[in-house]
């Protein structure tokens, strides 16, 4: 059994060796990016802009991140493993900032530019931040909220945390705006559902049931928007404007039958994208903006289809 | 195969006999994946990623090491994952909102690790409920109650001046500077030498081997069996205490959301390291090995930017070819 043993470990050996031997002339600047997350289709439009900008500037790029958000641990030893290629500048977006500093410090003697994506890292150690400005994005929400109820009225609004950088800014930049432009609308309550649609559900129900006169509703994420709809469907409340937040099958096929009125994008292909310009432009020692605001973009059932919003949109 | 099984006895040390071909094999597979890996990127076989992968086990290690001592006595725990974070949870309680000195957090660790051990143990021991199910139950208990006490938030550490050299820090390198070797990795290489010394020269662990051979044959010839596989079960959960102190200092935080699925990884490098699942059978040695080989893989494939995906598929490869060959050796001896 020995043998069959080393035979299996020889080939597996042989299929190890394989890619490299291609790849051996590596003067290609070679840019690793650590993101919070990796099978969600968020994720996934990040790393399609990163890939583009890649194959734009002529460089390496590789994307990886833990399986849920809460796997800290492994995405140290994602960054570990990737300082250990020696690379020319590291694309990082800190699931827990602290976690991460030792090892940022490290790159940070090794002269490694560090870029910080998505909801960035909590240190003055990255050079740039590419991400959305989850304040404007939520206040352009609250904009289009009013000029579809017809600036008057009742608002309630169901967010995923209120810990999170972006479940902070996304409620602060839709509640302020509405109380400093528009003073006959009323927002009756602000709700948390962990970002889970069905807990954002039954929270969407019970506000309906408590506020019969609603006029409208702001999902602050995929999860919790996607419970509105639920929530508002199951009321058979039709005439309630719903407003969502990021993409994703479901709240897409609400936007095409009617229920959602419409949704705010962010761009995470431009995240991906900016991420490894910026890294680029820092490994070659070029200046590079501190806040790059990658964008967002609103979209409803006239401009759903347009290929440039179609771009940023996934199922 | 005499002098193979001699050279084995002598890269072990102190475990004789059944898990000794299966445990060369192991060592064999992760000479032969460093080697690999070597050859394949100049990148890896430096100092710095070695220490990075040796970090990258500790806390899986320790986690394995606990878990081989269940798995041994023909039981399994799926709980270590959580239990681990539960630890850290308590250990973040009792040194940041109680402001208590280091060592009450460590004892903290530790001892609500054993107790939750003991809690496992009596769930199957006394109350006869089979470990699969009253595992499952404690890990949900347990991932739960972590989320409570911690409020759903992180708990962090900086207030407790030197928490983080338990993990990060290197007494070693303080001693020999060329070779910094993080604390963590020391202190899954004492955990694992005290627990094989258990195994191999203690009561706790004839016993140990006896409940997974043939539990019936030991409760007939008078032993209080109940009692002996809760005091397993118990040193199993003061090792996941181990591993609490290990995350947590390195994170400087207790992550409360942690620890699912880490069960899974710390079971396949016992299997890799040749402990048989059905029980009486098993070394601290291979499952030590089978956690390295786990890290070097996953390292060593991210070195080499192995598309994440494939990652996981070839781990998964992996583990199926080294309990296959298992199967077959034992089936060739048996």
């Amino acid at each position: 059994m020995f043998t069959r043993r080393v035979l299996l470990g020889a080939i597996c050996a042989a299929a190890l060796l394989a890619p490299t031997m291609g790849a051996s002339a590596q003067d290609k600047m070679y840019i690793p990016l650590i993101s919070k997350g990796f099978q969600h289709q968020f994720w996934q439009a990040v790393k399609t802009g990163a890939d583009k900008a890649a194959a734009e500037l002529g460089v390496e790029v590789t994307f990886e991140g833990p399986d849920n958000e809460s796997m800290v641990d492994r995405q140290i030893d994602m960054l570990a493993a990737a300082l250990a290629k020696h690379p020319s500048a590291i694309g990082f977006a800190a699931l827990d900032s602290q976690a991460a500093i030792p090892l940022l410090k490290q790159a940070q003697e090794q002269k490694i530019p560090v870029i910080a994506f998505d909801s960035g890292v909590d240190s003055d150690i990255p050079l740039a931040t590419a991400a959305t400005d989850n304040v404007a994005a939520a206040a352009l929400a609250a904009d289009k909220m009013a000029e579809l109820i017809g600036g008057k009225g009742q608002v309630a609004v169901v967010v995923h945390d209120q810990t999170s950088r972006t479940g902070i800014d996304r409620r602060d930049g839709f509640v302020n705006r509405i109380k400093e432009k528009y003073p006959d609308i009323e927002i009756v309550t602000v709700q948390y559902g962990g970002g889970d649609q069905l807990q954002s559900t039954e929270l969407t129900k019970s506000i309906l049931q408590g506020n019969p006169d609603l006029a409208g509703i702001f999902g602050a994420n995929e999860g919790s928007a996607v419970g509105v709809i639920n929530g508002v469907r199951e009321m058979g409340k039709k005439d309630v404007v719903v407003i969502g937040y990021d993409s994703g099958a479901a709240q897409k096929q609400a936007i095409r039958d009617g229920l959602m009125a419409g949704a705010i994008t962010q761009n995470p292909v431009g995240i991906g994208y900016e991420t490894v310009k910026a890294a680029v432009a820092a490994a070659k020692g070029e200046k590079v903006e501190k806040n790059i605001d990658t964008g967002f973009f609103w979209y409803d059932k006239t401009n759903i289809d347009d290929p440039k919003i179609a771009a940023v949109l996934y199922d | 195969m005499s002098t193979t099984a001699e050279t084995s006895r002598a890269k072990s040390g102190f475990s004789l006999g059944a898990g000794a071909y299966q445990k060369l094999l192991a060592f064999a597979s992760l000479v032969l994946l460093l080697i690999g890996f070597s050859l394949a990127s100049p990148n890896f076989m430096q100092t710095a990623n070695i220490i990075a992968i040796l970090q990258a086990t500790a806390v899986n290690g320790v986690l394995a090491v606990g878990v081989t001592l269940v798995i041994i006595t023909g039981g399994i725990d799926l709980s270590v994952g959580t239990l681990m974070t539960f630890c850290a949870v308590i250990t973040g309680v009792v040194l940041t909102y109680w402001g208590l000195p280091l060592p009450l957090g460590i004892v903290a660790a530790i001892g609500t690790g054993a107790l939750c051990g003991l809690t496992s143990g009596f769930f199957v021991a006394k109350m006869k409920i089979p470990p699969f199910i009253a595992t499952l139950g404690m890990m949900l208990m347990l991932k739960g109650l972590s989320l409570v006490i911690s409020g759903t938030k992180p708990i962090y550490f900086n207030d407790t001046p030197g928490f983080t050299e338990i993990s990060r820090g290197s007494l070693i390198g303080a001693v020999l500077p060329s070779l910094p070797l993080p604390n963590g990795v020391l202190i899954l290489f004492l955990t694992a030498f005290a627990a094989s010394y258990i195994l191999e020269r203690t009561v706790l662990g004839r016993y140990t081997f006896a409940l997974g051979s043939n539990e019936e044959s030991v409760r007939l010839s008078g032993v209080n069996v109940d009692a002996w596989k809760m005091g397993i079960y118990a040193l199993s959960g003061g090792i996941c205490g181990i591993a609490g102190l290990l995350i947590a200092s390195r994170l400087n935080s207790a992550q409360p959301a942690l620890g699912q699925g880490y069960e899974l990884e710390a079971i396949a490098a016992v299997v890799i390291g040749g402990t048989s699942l059905s029980g009486g059978r098993g070394t601290i040695l291979g499952t030590l090995i089978g956690a390295l080989i786990m890290a070097v893989l996953t390292n060593g494939l991210r070195i080499l930017s192995v598309a994440q995906e494939w990652q996981t598929v070839v781990t998964g490869a992996i583990i199926i070819m080294a309990v296959y060959a298992d199967m077959m050796r034992r089936r060739k001896m048996g």
